[in-house]
C-alpha cells in the first residue's frame, strides 16, 4: 500500500453527486496537484483527506493507518488555506508555536522549532508581528511554517497562491516546492492553474465531474493527454476530425493525407477520432519527411515576447501554432500563403 | 436659512435631553438650603441598604455576564459554523426579550417555578437568586447576541476553526484561545451593556423580592427629595462609564488594525 492511499472516495450531498470512485496512491516525499476547474471536486478531495468531510463511501489510509473515521485533529495534517487562516489575536511566532502547544512540546523545545521554521519560510525577524501587519505573501508563508512545525505526515495546500498577485505567486511557487523537497514531506496540492500544477508536481491529477480523468507526470499529462477533457483543460489545443484505417499501427486518414501515429488507437477501424496537437509541435514550413503537411494562410499573428503565437487558416479551420522567437527571422505577415507540418509524434488520438 | 434652522433643530433636541439631566443634578446638589453641596451623595453612600443592594446587583451582573458569556459565546459560534440557516430562527429568539415585557416574564417563572411547581425554585433564597440571574441573562440576550454575533462575523471562523483542527486543536481549546479572545471586544460589549441593564432593573427584583438596587431606588424615590436624583446621576454616571469602558476596550485590542 503506498504512503497515502486513496481508495473508491465518494462523496455526495443530497442528490449532488461531487466525488466519484476517486482512487489515488501517494507515495512518500511525492507532490501531487489535484488540477481541475471549480465544482470538480479537487477541495472535496482534499477535505476529506484533511477530515473536515466525512466520505460517503472508500477509505483513506495515511502510513498504513485507516484514518477514514478520524476526526482532523487526529490525522496529523498540517494544512494551508487560500485564505492563510491565520490567527489574528497569536503574534506570528504564536501561531507557528500553536501546534506544538496543543502536542504538548516543551517550552524550549518549541521556542527552537518556531525559529528554525521561521528562518526556512525567511521570517526570522518577524517573530513579533501580529498577521496584520504582514502582506499577503508573508502571511501565507507564515501559515506554510505553521503547518509544517507540527511535522506532519501529509501536507495540504488549498490553492494556496489564487488570494496573491502573480508575481509573489511564481516565486512562493517555487519556495513551496523547494521546502517539500527539502523536507521530503507528502503534499496534495489542489489548484484550478494548469501552470501552477505542471510547475511544482511530481505528478498531476486531472479532475473533471468528480472522477479523476488522467494521473500522471505533468510531461504525460500534458504531451499524452488521456481524454478529450484533459487535453482542451491543460494547454492551448488544436483539433481535428480523422478516421482510423489501422487502429493497431495507428493509422489514420487526415483530410486527404494519411499519418501513422505509430502507437495503437483504441477504436474500431472506420471510428471517426479526434486528432489533437499542442501549438508548439506545429512548425511553419516543410518539415521532417513523414510530416503532414498543409496549406494555410496567416489569419493572425500575436507577438508574445519569446514566443510568436500564429493562427492560420487551413481552409475553414483555425489552427493555432507556437514558433519560438528569433532576431533574425522576422514574423510572418497576415495574408501570407505558407506551408504548415504536423509530426505524427505531437498528434494525439483522443477516443474518450 | 436651512442650515440655521437645522442648528436650531439640534440645540433643541439637545435642550430637551440636556436640560432635565442639569435639572436632577442641579437639585441633587441642593440637599443644604442656599448653597450646593454633596451632602445628598454623602447619604446615599452612607446608606448601608445603598450597599448592600448595589453590591448585591453587581454579584448578580457578574454572574449574569458569566451566564450569558458561557451561554451566547458557544450558540453564536456553533450557529455561524454549522447551522447557518438556523440563523434567522435563533436571530428571533433572541430578540423576544425585547418584544415580550419583563413582567410577563416574570410571571411567567413565578407561576412555573413556585413552591408548589414541578421545580421549587422560589422556595429558597438561592433558588430565587438563579431564576432572577435567568431572568436578568434573558433581559440582556439580545444585545449580548448581537454583540457576539457582530464580532463572530468580522472573523473568517470556519477556516480558522478548520485550521486549529489540522494542528490538533480540539474544540474547548478552540474556543479558549481562538474564538473567544477574537469576539472579546464584542463579549466585553455585551457584558457592559448586561451590566447597565442588570444595575437598573427593577421590575424582576421586585417580584422576585430580592434586595437589588433597582427595588431600592424606587423606594427611595417614594420617601426622599434629594437622595434620589443623587442616586439617579450615580447611576447614570454608572452606565455612562460602561458605555466609555466598552470604547477603551475596543481601542485597545493590540492585534486589531488601528
Amino acid at each position: 500500500m503506498a504512503f497515502l492511499d486513496l481508495a473508491h472516495l465518494d462523496k455526495s450531498y443530497g442528490a449532488n453527486h461531487v466525488v466519484k470512485d476517486f482512487n489515488l496512491a501517494i507515495e512518500k516525499g511525492e507532490f501531487v496537484s489535484l488540477l481541475g476547474p471549480s465544482g470538480c471536486g479537487k477541495t472535496t478531495v482534499l477535505r476529506m483527506v484533511g477530515g473536515f468531510e466525512v466520505p460517503s463511501a472508500g477509505t483513506i489510509h495515511i502510513d498504513g493507518q485507516d484514518v477514514t473515521s478520524l476526526k482532523s485533529n487526529q490525522r496529523n495534517i498540517g494544512m494551508v488555506f487560500q485564505a492563510y487562516a491565520l490567527f489574528p489575536n497569536l503574534t506570528v511566532a504564536q501561531n507557528v508555536a500553536f501546534g506544538l502547544k496543543v502536542a504538548g512540546v516543551s517550552k524550549a523545545e518549541t521556542a527552537e522549532r518556531v525559529t528554525e521554521m521561521l528562518s526556512l519560510i525567511g521570517l526570522a525577524d518577524l517573530g513579533n508581528r501580529y498577521p496584520f501587519q504582514l502582506s499577503g505573501g508573508q502571511q501565507q508563508r507564515v501559515a506554510l511554517a505553521r503547518a509544517l512545525a507540527v511535522r506532519p505526515k501529509v501536507l495540504l495546500l488549498d490553492e494556496p497562491l489564487s488570494a496573491l498577485d502573480a508575481k509573489i505567486r511564481a516565486s512562493l511557487r517555487r519556495e513551496i516546492r523547494s521546502i517539500q523537497q527539502r523536507l521530503g514531506i507528502t503534499t496534495i496540492f489542489v489548484t484550478h492553474d494548469q501552470e501552477e500544477a505542471l510547475s511544482m508536481s511530481d505528478r498531476v491529477v486531472v479532475m473533471s465531474g468528480g472522477r479523476a480523468d488522467q494521473i500522471g507526470t505533468p510531461h504525460q499529462v500534458y504531451n499524452r493527454p488521456a481524454t478529450r477533457f484533459v487535453a482542451s483543460f491543460v494547454g492551448t489545443l488544436n483539433t481535428f476530425d480523422a478516421t482510423v484505417t489501422d487502429p493497431a499501427t495507428g493509422t489514420v486518414r487526415l483530410g486527404d493525407s494519411t499519418v501513422v501515429l505509430n502507437r495503437p488507437v483504441e477504436a474500431a477501424s472506420g471510428a471517426a477520432i479526434t486528432l489533437a496537437l499542442r501549438p508548439e509541435s506545429a512548425t511553419l514550413g516543410a518539415g521532417n519527411p513523414g510530416d503532414v503537411t498543409l496549406m494555410g494562410r496567416i489569419t493572425e499573428v500575436q507577438f508574445l515576447g519569446a514566443i510568436i503565437r500564429i493562427t492560420a487558416d487551413l481552409g475553414g479551420h483555425d489552427l493555432t501554432l507556437d514558433t519560438f522567437n528569433r532576431a533574425a527571422t522576422p514574423p510572418p505577415h497576415i495574408g501570407e500563403e505558407v506551408t504548415i507540418s504536423l509530426p505524427p509524434d505531437g498528434l494525439v488520438a483522443l477516443v474518450a | 436659512m436651512t442650515r440655521i434652522a437645522a442648528y436650531g433643530t439640534i440645540l433643541l433636541g439637545c435642550l430637551y435631553f440636556i436640560m432635565p439631566m442639569i435639572g436632577m443634578a442641579e437639585f441633587s446638589l441642593s440637599m443644604r438650603r442656599g448653597v450646593y453641596s454633596l451632602d445628598a451623595y454623602r447619604v446615599v453612600l452612607a446608606d448601608p441598604q445603598f450597599q448592600a443592594t448595589f453590591t448585591y446587583s453587581l454579584v448578580m451582573a457578574l454572574f449574569t455576564i458569566i451566564f450569558g458569556v458561557l451561554l451566547v459565546v458557544p450558540t453564536a459560534y456553533w450557529v455561524q459554523l454549522k447551522m447557518p440557516k438556523l440563523r434567522p430562527v435563533v436571530e428571533f429568539v433572541t430578540l423576544l426579550p425585547l418584544v415580550i415585557p419583563a413582567i410577563v416574564v416574570v410571571f411567567g417563572y413565578i407561576r412555573l417555578y413556585n413552591t408548589s411547581g414541578w421545580l421549587p425554585m422560589t422556595g429558597s433564597v438561592m433558588g430565587t437568586n438563579i431564576l432572577l440571574m435567568f431572568g436578568y441573562a434573558t433581559l440582556a440576550l439580545p444585545y449580548m447576541y448581537r454583540a457576539v454575533d457582530t464580532g463572530l462575523r468580522t472573523i473568517d471562523v470556519a477556516t480558522l476553526t478548520e485550521a486549529a483542527q489540522s494542528l490538533g486543536a480540539g474544540w474547548l481549546r478552540i474556543m479558549a484561545t481562538l474564538i473567544l479572545p477574537n469576539v472579546l471586544g464584542a463579549v466585553l460589549s455585551g457584558a457592559f451593556l448586561t451590566l447597565a441593564i442588570v444595575i437598573g432593573e427593577f421590575t424582576m427584583a421586585a417580584l422576585l423580592d430580592r434586595p437589588a438596587f433597582g427595588p431600592y431606588m424606587q423606594i427611595l424615590g417614594a420617601n426622599k427629595a434629594y437622595e434620589p436624583a443623587a442616586l439617579a446621576v450615580i447611576a447614570f454616571a454608572i452606565t455612562w462609564a460602561c458605555m466609555g469602558l466598552i470604547q477603551m476596550v475596543s481601542r485597545l485590542s493590540k492585534h486589531k488594525r488601528a
